[in-house]
């Protein structure tokens, strides 16, 4: 290209796919619950407004998925994002900033909780309109594709997603251009409060993809060394130039859909019967057994989950509110002179 | 100088951009084998390719979807729509992604897209095809509204909003493809916010756009002969809108119509009234008018069509209940 684009600006640095690394997806997903409980505290304290959906119980999906990638592959998620941003490095300082509508937030306090964004990491953004955003990640494979780059975008949907034309038109154009997209179907089985038999045709999400010639299969979500597994198969089949790949991460969110969620639409017992398959305890318990890791071991990674979330909560609460003079900064980039 | 048809105008600029600017592509239904529904991109895909002139499913929403994301990555994409009443499809990406990425990420990702459109009606095309939505979309926080109504504009226009960097929605009018006029050999950009005085006058400013300059020009020559001299706005954006350009005309003739294919009510003409009588409303001497479209989903008929449209005529009876 004869033209510095604007990711090769922001200092993208392609690297190798990392290999799984147990611990490492066990501390991930740790600050990840540990970060959205401090958020649920920061809302019941007013420090966060807005709507606020936590990423508790589908941690290994993010985590296993986005170790799998190099970090200047795209991602653009849904508004349930906070855990993929912290998996992806974003700072949890700036991530919690600017869920308190802070200037020091990662989009300055203009975006909130399900619009964060970080250029630099390649992070490109929270989106609110359900799959509204699937067509944003076709264009940045399709802008790779031209470039003649092997860097892959990821893009994550709920099973909410699947009903809405632009899923449909997204899966389309990716499958007939082989753009190197990897999406990927947060299917916990609920789209808002409405559970995904009473209103899909076809509950199994990847049969979809499959209907449009596209690679797809259906992971455990709640394993994180599984999605690990499937996410680095099928990102290096998409790097390859082979078009696109769809994987059906079967999870479940095991708080409301958002804070204002009085769960009146499934029980307690189901709840329950998914809290036994949590991530986390089930990942740390096998390491335990193999003595890959002693209880000292995660205490210290408690530990150190604990200090991140306070850590962020401090900085946000310290970090002043954009002046209002900016309102109106930022609605169009400054045209060149024409 | 040549003299071109406006969409030979237009395709100039096309191919100047695909010639100078590696990362502008185009996308769009129909725009490479079958040459463009309106003919515009014709020609460009023998000459540039499948790389450079992508035909797209019938699928606006993710066509301008991926055009938005291509830009987010740094490319130069135009996305043809065929026609602005397919842009209803796509309104989520226009509305929801392009317009507030900027805003939404503090100004972190750019969106340099150009979304050209044929709008407006006159052809018997029936009431889904036969549609202005410019006002809709000059509406909207985050997106340029271009609306070219000769031959020259058409090129300069587009060359810039090929240059912008933001999004642009480009509405061109489906009765001006063919219309001819003295457009300059060489490169040119005309800027954006910046109206013409494309005729001077001192009794009524007529403020025009697209293709309803061409009724306020021949309502001006109408009434000259009459000895009313009207002066004739041609605004190019909407959004960015002159304003300074419509207060200064008004200030000298004390006297303001708008004329719009847009349905009347709720349409830009009411803010363009607004604007005026908000900064200018002792420099007036009657009410601001407008000579709009008609309330109606637009009817097949041809005299029907005709009676919704904005009439030369009517331009001219309003002049003189002012004057």
């Amino acid at each position: 290209m004869g033209q510095t684009t604007q990711q090769q600006r922001a200092g993208s640095t392609p690297g190798r796919t990392p290999a799984a690394d147990p611990v490492a997806l066990l501390r991930t997903m740790m600050e990840i619950r540990r970060f959205e409980e401090k958020c649920a505290e920061m809302y019941a304290k007013g420090r966060i407004k807005g709507f606020l959906h936590l990423y508790i119980g589908q941690e290994a999906v993010g985590t296993g998925t986005i170790a799998a990638l190099r970090p200047d592959d795209y991602i653009v998620s849904h508004y349930r994002e906070h855990g993929h941003a912290l998996a992806r490095g974003l700072e949890p300082r700036r991530v919690m900033a600017e869920l308190f509508g802070r200037e020091t937030g990662v989009s300055g306090g203009r975006g909130g909780s399900m619009h964060l964004f970080d250029v630099e990491k390649s992070f490109l953004g929270g989106y609110a309109i359900v799959a509204g955003h699937m067509p944003l990640a076709c264009g940045l494979a399709l802008a790779e594709q031209y470039k003649g780059t092997d860097r892959i975008a990821v893009n994550f949907i709920g099973d909410g997603a699947v009903n809405e034309g632009e899923f449909h038109e997204a899966l389309n154009l990716a499958a007939v251009w082989k753009l190197p997209v990897l999406f990927v179907n947060e299917n916990n089985l609920y789209g808002m409060g409405t559970d995904i038999r009473r209103v899909s045709a076809v509950v199994e999400t990847h049969k979809r993809a499959q209907a449009y010639g596209i690679p797809a299969e259906e992971v455990d979500g709640m394993d994180v060394r599984a999605v690990h597994e499937a996410a680095s198969r099928l990102a290096q089949r998409v790097r390859a130039g082979e078009g696109p790949a769809f994987i059906e991460a079967k999870c479940y969110r095991f708080r409301g859909h958002s804070m204002a969620d009085a769960e009146h639409y499934r029980s307690k017992e189901e709840v329950e019967r998914w809290r036994r398959l949590d991530p986390i305890e089930t990942l740390k318990a096998s390491l335990l057994a193999d003595h890959v890791i002693s209880e000292a071991d995660v205490e210290k990674m408690q530990a150190g989950a604990e200090e991140m979330a306070r850590d962020a909560a401090r900085f946000a609460e310290e970090s002043a509110p954009p002046p209002v003079e900016s309102l109106y900064k930022n609605i169009f980039k400054e045209p060149r002179d024409v | 100088m040549s003299e071109l048809t406006y969409r030979e105008a237009l395709r100039q600029t096309l191919r100047y951009q695909l010639q100078h600017d590696e990362r502008v592509f185009l996308m769009g239904e129909d725009i490479g084998a079958y040459g463009g529904s309106y003919a515009v991109t014709k020609g460009l895909l023998s000459e540039f390719g499948e790389g450079r002139v992508k035909d797209t499913p019938i699928a606006e929403s993710v066509v301008v979807g991926a055009g938005i994301g291509a830009a987010m990555a740094g490319l130069r994409p135009m996305v043809e729509l065929m026609t602005i009443n397919f842009s209803l499809l796509a309104i989520d990406q226009i509305v929801n992604n392009a317009a507030k990425l900027h805003y939404m990420s503090n100004g972190q990702i750019d969106v340099p897209i150009v979304i050209r459109m044929a709008g407006g009606a006159g052809s018997q095309l029936g009431a889904q095809h036969s549609q202005s939505f410019e006002g809709w979309y000059a509406h909207v926080p985050g997106l340029k509204v271009v609306v070219p109504s000769t031959p020259y504009d058409a090129k300069g226009l587009l060359m810039t909003a090929f240059e912008d960097g933001n999004p642009v929605i480009f509405i061109e009018h489906t009765a001006l493809y063919t219309m001819k006029g003295e457009v300059p050999d060489e490169p040119y950009r005309i800027p954006f916010g910046k109206a013409e005085v494309y005729r001077a006058g001192t009794d009524v400013t007529l403020i025009c756009y697209s293709g309803s300059l061409h009724q306020g020009v021949g309502a001006a020559e109408r009434l000259a002969a009459e000895g009313i001299e009207c002066e004739v706005l041609n605004l190019r954006t909407l959004r960015p809108l002159d304003t300074e350009a419509i207060l200064a005309s008004v200030r000298k003739t004390n006297r303001a119509i708008v004329i719009e294919d847009d349905w009347r009510f709720g349409g830009f003409g009411g803010e363009i009234a607004a604007m005026i009588q908000e900064h200018a409303f002792d420099d007036l001497d009657a009410p601001v008018l407008r000579c709009s479209g008609a309330d109606v989903p637009m009817p097949y008929a041809g005299a029907l069509e005709q009676a919704a449209l904005p009439q030369e005529a009517e331009v001219v009876r309003l002049v003189k209940t002012m004057v």
